[in-house]
């Protein structure tokens, strides 16, 4: 199964992080993602998985190794990881910061140095695969919440990643928003981490499951036998949905 | 009703060509030295972040406070930009902020832009950085005190200069504009003032950092400490012109209105939205009436207390 | 209230609306200037400038009279120009004794007042027809391209977008103070003004810090997408044959003003 692979996605050994107020975000993480891995990163607030998802693409730089796409992770290779590793924040009014849809989606395309052409058509391509291609000339602040997710998805996508980092997804989303992204992470093919708290949708969408607690990895396996585990659950916070 | 700094704003027509060009000058010049040294000196993280902070200060000038008798204090924002920012940075930002409700909500014309970015967004931010700079090395409360007394003054060298340029303009008559404007301003400062001291020891108490001595805000030369004493110092000669002869006050009175009709209205976004709720001209000349005759009342007041003083 | 009511935009597909942004920023500008550059009293020339306002209304399908309704924002500035009825020599046409002191109102003087008021009155309702009939990163956009510094077109374009994000803080901050600014029975709510100020100085410290943090979050979005410190922006089409005659045209109409204002 999953474990097993040898990591050609994302290789994270022995990561260290602390804030410069001492705060020790990440104690020796390590683990391995694959092609087509759809994984779910679990865990109480505060437990380090923020700061994680910011070490994939250089954000921030502890110690430790980071792998992408067999590339070691330092400031020369830093644009080419940051196109590979498609970064969703938590909060869509930060992620998308422009005016408009159409300016926002192709923010990542345009700074990548593509021509105005092959962004263009980025654009429409990474909009069709949300669902949104009526939105392109949209204003940001007109979208609903669940729309503004779903943008946001498509500002990453139009950068052609190899990997789909996503921060909390669901979170604040009305059923029916939340059906359809469930229905969206379901259906792209495309290899996935994706931080949440919402364990409902973590069954539904995520074959295998990452916890993390005080900054350390304390489980790492098939969703299902992590979702039975009542001690494992408990002991870190968490619900079985 | 709002005692609001936003009514220094300036619509198209009121300035002659040439005054407007001598503004749109010495405001071009400035933004121009600020765009090459924010280039230089502040690193790329700076561009989002006074993206972010415009929007700040036009956001923080719709928080008001009720004061009396219905009237309420606002910030026009200039000395806590400056402070919190650095000068350079902060004219950019309440250059942007101008611009934006000059083209956006006609809140101020558009040839005569240069003139209110001038008025309200680098003069502001020259008194209220340079005063704050000759204070950098003191204690907290030293700095709390004149922060204080420059975003006081920074109203005030703001409401100066407008009026002077009403009236080189052939708008207005300057022994009328010049106390008109001083007096009621001298009232607005007081809520800048107490906003923005408040508002840094905030700061100072949750993130000192932001305003220590590696900070943006301590970054900026002595040559500051000179220009915000120099320009106090001329906004404090000019204003005996604000000291009239008692019965000038009935006159001030025809003036007074221009900076109170529109505060008739009650609610943050009033100032914005009220053309557009359809009410009539008549209705609205209506109210700015009632707006001037209980303003006149405070400004006569203010007026007593100014003269009482000097 | 939701802070969406700052938009001014409305919808459409007029001529208007589709010209381009730079042609139209260019005319708003030069029919202001215009009217500033027309002489005190130039009826004729003020009453083209009128048709001309009127048949941009026409143009934009928002309707005849559309900025008409709209176009008091500035009246109660005019009030600072009621001053030079008195203060600009001429004939005079009456006196006033108010109390102590005696006003005389002058021709000349009423003559430039009223003139002012013209101009101020014809120049906003031009403002608010551009916003109105162009999406405000279009203006944006068309400032870039008329050569204001991107670095000032970058911060308006952020500050365009999350003005909608902070006033919606501001007013939800505004409404948690309301909420907790209860009152004992028979005493006023809220404290003293010293108290009241610190509170709305807390306020804006709040916001500045949110802000502030909230610049930081941005920012590493934009990192993550590929931001190297050099903001690129696509290139705007070109302008277009028929924007370039709406835009000659409009340019002829208002030399023809200023030929009419001087005869």
């Amino acid at each position: 199964m999953e474990l097993e692979c040898d990591g050609d996605v994302v290789k994270v050994n022995d990561l260290h992080f602390s804030y410069p107020d001492g705060n020790e975000a990440l104690r020796g993480v390590s683990f391995n993602l694959c092609a087509g891995d759809k994984v779910a990163l679990v865990g109480p607030n505060g437990a380090g998985k923020s700061t994680l998802m910011l070490h994939l693409n250089g954000i921030l730089t502890g110690r430790g190794e980071i792998e992408v796409g067999g590339m070691r992770l330092n400031p020369d290779n830093l644009p080419v990881i940051r196109a590979m590793v498609g970064l969703v924040f938590q909060n869509p009014d930060d992620q998308l910061f422009s005016p408009t849809v159409f300016e926002d989606v192709a923010f990542g395309p345009l700074h990548m140095g593509l021509s105005e052409d092959e962004v263009r058509a980025r654009v429409d391509e990474a909009l069709r695969m949300v669902h949104m291609t009526n939105y392109r000339d949209r204003l940001c602040h007109h979208l609903s919440v669940g729309e503004k997710k779903r943008i946001s998805i498509a500002t990453v996508l139009s950068m052609h990643p190899q990997i789909l980092i996503l921060d909390e997804p669901s979170a604040g989303l009305d059923p029916r928003a939340r059906r359809k992204l469930i229905n969206l992470l379901h259906e792209m093919p495309i290899t996935m981490l994706v931080s949440t708290h919402d364990m409902a949708l973590v069954k539904e969408c995520f074959p295998r499951t990452i916890v993390m607690d005080e900054g350390k990895i304390v489980a790492d396996g098939m969703t299902a036998q992590i979702l039975s585990d009542a001690a494992l659950l408990e002991a870190h916070g968490l619900e079985r949905p | 009703m709002h005692l609001s700094p936003l009514h220094m704003h300036i619509p198209d027509g009121f300035l002659s060509l040439a005054i407007s060009i001598i503004c749109w000058a010495f405001t071009i010049i400035l933004d121009g030295v600020a765009i090459s040294r924010t280039n230089k000196s502040l690193g790329e993280r700076q561009v989002p972040l006074m993206g972010i902070m415009a929007a700040f200060i036009f956001a923080a000038q719709m928080i008001n406070f009720p004061v009396a008798g219905g009237t309420s204090g606002h910030l026009l924002g200039g000395a806590l930009a400056a402070i919190t920012l650095g000068p350079w940075a902060a004219m950019l930002v309440m250059t942007s902020v101008i611009a934006v409700q000059g083209l956006l909500f006609q809140d101020g014309g558009l040839t005569v832009m240069g003139a209110n970015i001038l008025n309200m967004g680098l003069v502001t931010v020259v008194i209220g950085y340079g005063l704050y700079r000759s204070v950098l090395g003191r204690n907290q409360t030293m700095k709390l005190v004149i922060a204080g007394l420059a975003a006081w003054l920074s109203v005030m060298g703001g409401a100066l200069l407008t009026s002077l340029e009403l009236w080189l303009s052939g708008t207005a008559k300057l022994d009328i504009v010049i106390p008109a404007m001083l007096s009621v301003h001298a009232l607005i400062g007081i809520g800048e003032a107490l906003i923005t001291v408040a508002a840094l020891a905030f700061i100072f108490r949750t993130r000192p950092d932001l305003l220590g001595e590696e900070s943006v805000s301590a970054k900026g030369g002595r040559g500051w400490a000179l220009a915000g004493i120099l320009v106090t110092l001329i906004v404090v000669l000019l204003s005996p012109l604000a000291s009239v002869n008692p019965d000038g006050l009935n006159r001030v009175a025809m003036d007074l209105g221009f900076i109170t009709t529109a505060q008739t209205a009650t609610g943050p976004l009033a100032g914005y939205n009220l053309p557009f709720l359809g009410k009539t001209p008549l209705s609205r000349i209506a109210a700015g009436a009632i707006g001037v005759l209980v303003v006149l009342g405070l400004a006569f007041l203010a007026g007593r207390a100014l003269r009482k003083k000097s | 209230m939701h802070a969406d009511a700052f938009d001014r935009y409305h919808h459409g597909h007029s001529l208007l609306h589709h010209l381009d942004a730079r042609i139209k920023v260019v005319v708003t500008v030069a029919f202001i200037l215009s009217n500033v550059l027309l002489p005190d009293g130039a009826w004729a020339a003020f009453g083209l400038a009128f048709i001309f306002l009127l048949i941009a209304n026409a143009l934009s399908q928002l309707g005849f009279g559309f900025t008409l309704k709209r176009s008091f924002v500035a009246l109660p500035f005019a009030l600072a120009a009621v001053t030079a009825v008195f203060s600009i020599p001429g004939h005079a046409l009456a006196e006033w004794h108010l109390g102590m002191i005696t006003l005389i109102p002058t021709d000349a003087g009423l003559l430039r007042f009223v003139s002012i008021l013209v101009r101020s009155w014809l120049s906003v309702q031009m403002a608010i027809l551009l916003v109105s009939v162009t999406e405000f990163p279009d203006i944006i956009h068309a400032l870039t391209h008329l050569y204001v510094p991107s670095i000032i077109t970058t911060i308006i374009a952020f500050l365009y977008r999350y003005l909608f994000v902070l006033t919606d803080e501001v007013m939800r901050l505004m409404r948690a103070r309301q909420a907790r600014s209860a009152a004992a029975p028979g005493s006023r709510s809220g404290g003293n003004v010293w108290w009241q100020a610190r509170v709305a100085g807390n306020m804006a410290g709040q916001l500045f810090l949110r802000s502030y943090e909230r610049s930081d979050r941005i920012y590493n979005a934009m990192l993550s997408r590929g931001y190297k410190g050099q903001w690129m922006a696509m290139h705007v089409q070109r302008i277009q044959l028929r924007d370039w005659l709406v835009g000659v045209a409009a340019v002829c109409g208002l030399i023809v003003m200023q030929i009419v204002g001087r005869l």
